[in-house]
């Protein structure tokens, strides 16, 4: 088993120096370093989905959660919205909000005071209908005067630390996975991955077209790295090449750092006592509950500490890559990608996810330069016979990685349903 | 009256259109999970790729010249239908049918779907591109505009050739399938297997039969959704993944398995949609002349902005899952 | 030459097996009942009969061929009909459509089998347009049995019929089986009213932990006091 892990790894390692070597260093440590983010991700889905047997196919609504966050915390603060009267009439949409809530909170609550049945029913969907009105009325002037010049367009960020942007994208990761959890763990599997997805695509809709808040598909940039950039290295006096390399090795081993650190937690936690209680709530649901296990909570708490991690991976990309885009946001590249990272690694495992990861992420960013080459090579063959080239090269590779994804996760779930690197069963006693 | 008339434009017609697709689409859905009990992400592509079989024979139709009094796309759906059940049983025994012989969960063939949808979305990328197509290249979209003068409006009633069509077809095929399975021995055969499938292999039922069938069904429905969608609008790759989850939330809505729930579900969730990002103030503009002046309406009077369209479905999915999982016609709970 | 006949039948659930060496034989004429404690295998050895777990050792011969592992597609056109212990009706079909499923497999008229179920069952003929789902207990138990005679079965098979009835009820369709039985349709059946159902059998089988332990005749098992007293509570 351990060799199995050991070849398979150092397999990884050299597929990683081979495409050093072929595809340039600059080009394949940005690679890594969104791997090592992927991974990070990767190990959130394998605790949900491996640890606690619960299916989230809502994962890009997190990571666009965690985008936000850095996006919100480290650009650099806009003076005009600050000094406006914006932040004034978002306070008050605030309160409409809250005072909405309590509103909902009431007619739910109105049994107390003896409405209850279809009364009380109606009621609540008064309430809510009540409450939306009143935000909207309160929201929608707000929106449209921070979007207008004198507003100052969004609300800009507050100049944090892009580290703290990453934690915060872990807290309102969780925030969010708390209320997700809340609603949707009850229901089985296959409806938690439909509602997990409408879920999901909400949030897409609202970041994408709240522009005060997120400069929707105006899209933000540029966000500041946590180390520091290629250009500070070429003050210093370095050549391009070696500064990008610089850049991004610094920024790989912050990253590394923050994996690491994960990894050893969860680790811990999955071998302890912790661990020992995820396996048998996963394993046979009903005799754990039966045992006064409280099964509900303790999968709330896996849901929402896998997509603290899902938060953070996602600001960790956003930071990378400088610039927050909602539309590029897309449930294949997002939600189906890091699926397909765990099953084909092994679901369950740690070692194995984290494989999965780093592969499928270098199989994805290569499968569109390699399908280039075949295609180019077929096409210069087919000319030379007479049936004339193939049109639009350049799109038609583009595609072929989703082609390429959907035919590794059909072979894997058909000769290797458990993964490369296999969940290690433990008998318990 | 000419309030009237824009509102049977905007929500009657739109919402039955778009109603009509989302059924046709959610039937397939429902039945098999009603018979394989897995929810079948890839239903999608079987849409997307009847539509582009359909696009396909249009054209071939149009390159030998063959001229056809209603749109080409209505006349080769048959043929394009077939072929589509044809994919969809391939689909079935090359991905689906060796998991399920190996006794997988139903959790790992809707994983398994997700990969389909991603192989058959790639694969039509490849050979079409990322654009957009049109059924009416080669022949006029004939557009009806009724003239409504007659009773007090300005505008005139507007519907196309191919949503009329589609209207009618949609309600010859949900009859055809309701009488297929009512009265004949296939379908109850079906009916009998969602209901209860270890007893229906009990009493003979060539199961393997009804799964065929099913997919059959499935394929040819789907290519129907598929291609008037595209002959309403325009045919593009991602054509039906864009609304698989508001015909999920179809599906769900009429519980899953109920093949009568899926076509409400999609109807309810259709007109949902078109229900909610209708401009209000459009329909109640009269009542401006009898409100006082603080009390008139704004300009825009919708219950949602219209780039939320599609979230109206998922909220609806969400709201149903949590107060009601069974859906409306109460289906397969377990 | 038995209508049916097990022969060291071994076989389960995919793990150690459940069946250690069964052994049946009834002819057209009989009742065959199965008694034994709970967990003894008989459900499982109706299933083993009906292909719906693995054999893995013996036979089971049935109109002169071994159909040990045929699937119930192949079974019920040749004669064999089952009725499963639980779940046994299409509960969101009516009565009618219940029995037209049992019909499955057949491709001439079934409207006289049809018409002799309902002769067989009033009730049902009244509730025939009704989901099965709406009916009691003890009518659900008679759909199951007109969904099996459908077939026109040579040999009925069935499990805990009067599970769960009222002693009214278990009276009716122990009638409702001798009555079967008498039209030319063999019975193997399991029954937890051990006394009562070994009273009209005209064979008996007491099985324990998947093997046989006492076979005889009805009469001579509810006598054997050696049955009586592990199997029959005394
Ligand atoms: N589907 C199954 N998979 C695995 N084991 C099973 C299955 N069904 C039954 N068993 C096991 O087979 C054994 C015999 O079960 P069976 O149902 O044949 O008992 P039985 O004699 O009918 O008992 P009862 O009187 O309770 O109905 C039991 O130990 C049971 O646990
Ligand atoms: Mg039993």
């Amino acid at each position: 088993m351990i060799q199995r892990s050991l070849t398979l790894f150092g397999g990884l390692f050299c597929l990683i120096l081979l495409m050093g070597w072929v595809m340039g260093m600059p080009f394949t440590s940005s690679r890594l370093v969104e791997a090592a983010a992927y991974a990070l991700i990767a190990l959130g889905l394998n605790i949900q989905w491996g640890y606690g047997g619960l299916f989230n196919f809502g994962i890009m609504g997190f990571l666009m959660v965690g985008g936000a966050a850095v996006t919100f915390i480290s650009y650099p603060v806009n003076p005009v919205f600050w000094g406006s009267e914006g932040p004034m009439m978002l306070g008050k949409a605030l309160l409409a909000f809250a005072a909405g809530a309590l509103l909902v909170y009431a007619a739910r609550k109105s049994d107390r005071i003896g409405i209850t049945g279809k009364w009380k029913m109606a009621l609540t969907v008064l309430a809510w209908f009540v409450a939306y009105v009143f935000y909207r009325s309160q929201l929608d002037p707000a929106a449209a005067y921070i979007e207008s010049a004198a507003g100052g367009g969004w609300i800009g960020g507050l100049g944090g630390h892009p580290v703290l942007g990453w934690l915060f994208g872990g807290v309102l990761a969780a925030g969010i996975a708390y209320v997700v959890g809340k609603i949707c763990l009850g229901l089985r599997t296959d409806y938690l991955a439909i509602a997990t997805i409408g879920i999901s695509e909400i949030i897409r809709a609202l970041i994408k077209n709240m522009d005060w808040l997120t400069r929707g598909t105006l899209t933000v940039s540029p966000i500041p790295w946590p180390t520091p950039l290629p250009q500070e290295f070429q003050a210093g006096g370095m050549n391009i090449a070696n500064s990008l390399l610089g850049a991004r090795a610094s920024y790989l081993l912050l990253a590394l750092v923050v994996l690491g650190v994960v990894l050893w937690l969860i680790s811990r936690a999955y071998a302890g006592p912790w661990g020992r209680m995820m396996r048998s709530i996963r394993d046979n649901h009903v005799a754990a509950s039966s045992m006064g296990k409280n099964v509900t909570a303790r999968q709330l708490e896996i849901f929402v500490f896998g997509s603290v991690l899902m938060g953070i991976g996602g600001a960790m990309l956003v930071s990378f890559v400088q610039i927050f885009d909602p539309s590029s946001y897309q449930p294949i590249n997002h939600t189906f990608l890091i699926w397909v990272m765990v099953i084909v690694g092994g679901a369950g495992n740690n070692w194995g996810a984290l494989f999965g990861a780093v592969l499928m992420w270098l199989i994805w960013v290569v499968s569109e330069p390699l399908s280039k080459t075949v295609f180019e090579f077929v096409s210069s063959w087919s000319t030379q016979f007479g049936w004339g080239a193939i049109p639009e090269i350049e799109a038609r590779s583009a595609q072929m990685r989703v082609f390429v994804l959907g035919l590794v996760i059909t072979i894997a779930l058909r000769f290797a349903p458990k993964g490369l690197i296999p969940e290690v069963v433990k008998r318990e006693t | 009256m000419t309030e009237l008339i824009f509102f049977t434009n905007q929500v009657i017609i739109s919402g039955l259109v778009l109603g009509c697709i989302y059924a046709l689409g959610a039937i397939g859905i429902t039945l098999i999970f009603g018979i394989l009990r897995f929810a079948h992400f890839a239903h999608s592509e079987l849409m997307t790729g009847g539509a582009f079989i359909a696009f396909l024979l249009a054209s071939a139709f149009a390159a030998w010249g063959i001229v056809t009094p209603i749109p080409t796309g209505f006349v080769v759906l048959p043929i394009a239908m077939v072929l589509a059940a044809i994919m969809a049983l391939g689909i079935d025994k090359g991905f689906y049918a060796p998991l399920r012989k190996r006794g997988a969960k139903p959790v790992t063939l809707l994983i398994a779907s997700i990969g389909v949808t991603l192989m058959i979305q790639g694969l039509i990328r490849l050979f079409f591109g990322a654009g957009s197509y049109s059924f009416f290249e080669h022949e006029p979209k004939e557009v009806f505009r009724f003239d409504m003068a007659g009773i007090g409006s300005t505008r005139p009633l507007v519907i196309t050739e191919p949503q009329v069509l589609m209207i009618l077809v949609t309600l010859v095929s949900v009859l055809a399938l309701h009488f297929f399975l009512t009265r004949s021995r296939l379908g109850k055969a079906m009916r009998a297997m969602a209901d209860n499938a270890d007893l229906a292999q009990v009493s003979g039922i060539n199961t393997a039969l009804v799964v065929r069938v099913t997919w059959i069904i499935a394929g040819a429905l789907g290519c129907m959704a598929g291609t008037m969608l595209a002959l309403d609008v325009t045919l593009k790759p991602d054509l039906a993944f864009n609304i698989i989850l508001p015909i999920f939330a179809a599906a769900i809505v009429g519980g899953l398995g109920q093949a009568y729930g899926a076509i409400a579900g999609g109807m309810l969730i259709g007109f949902a949609e078109t229900l909610a990002v209708f401009n209000w103030t459009m329909l109640l503009r009269p009542l401006n002349a009898i409100l006082p002046d603080w009390m008139q309406l704004p300009p825009t009077l919708a219950l949602v902005p219209t780039e939320y369209k599609l979230t109206v479905a998922f909220v609806i999915l969400v709201v149903t899952l949590l107060v009601r999982p069974t859906g409306i016609f109460k289906g397969a709970s377990s | 030459m038995p209508l049916i006949e097990l022969k060291h039948v071994v076989g389960g659930y995919g793990g150690a097996p459940i069946l250690n060496g069964v052994n049946i034989a009834i002819e057209k004429t009989d009742i065959g009942v199965i008694v034994g404690p709970n967990g003894a295998g008989k459900s499982t050895t109706l299933k083993a009969i009906f292909g719906l777990l693995k054999v893995t050792g013996g036979t089971i011969d049935f109109g002169g061929e071994n159909i040990a592992n045929s699937l119930p597609d192949k079974l019920v056109p040749k004669g064999l009909s089952f009725v499963p212990q639980e779940k046994n009706v299409f509960t969101s079909m009516s009565v009618e459509e219940n029995l037209e499923m049992g019909a499955f497999t057949r491709t001439d008229d079934f409207s006289s089998t049809m018409e002799w179920v309902y002769e067989m069952f009033p009730v049902l003929r009244e509730k025939r347009r009704q989901p099965a789902g709406e009916l009691s207990g003890g009518q659900r138990q008679m759909v199951a049995m007109g969904r099996a005679l459908m077939s026109k079965p040579t040999l009925l098979m069935l499990d805990e019929p009067s599970a769960g009835l009222s002693p009214r009820y278990v009276i009716e369709i122990f009638e409702t089986i001798q009555r079967v039985n008498k039209e030319g349709v063999g019975i193997l059946m399991v029954e937890q009213n051990a006394r009562q159902a070994l009273a009209f059998a005209s064979k008996g089988f007491v099985l324990a932990s998947g093997q046989n332990r006492f076979t005889g005749t009805g009469a001579e098992l509810i006598a054997d006091p050696e049955v009586a007293k592990s199997f029959l509570g005394g």
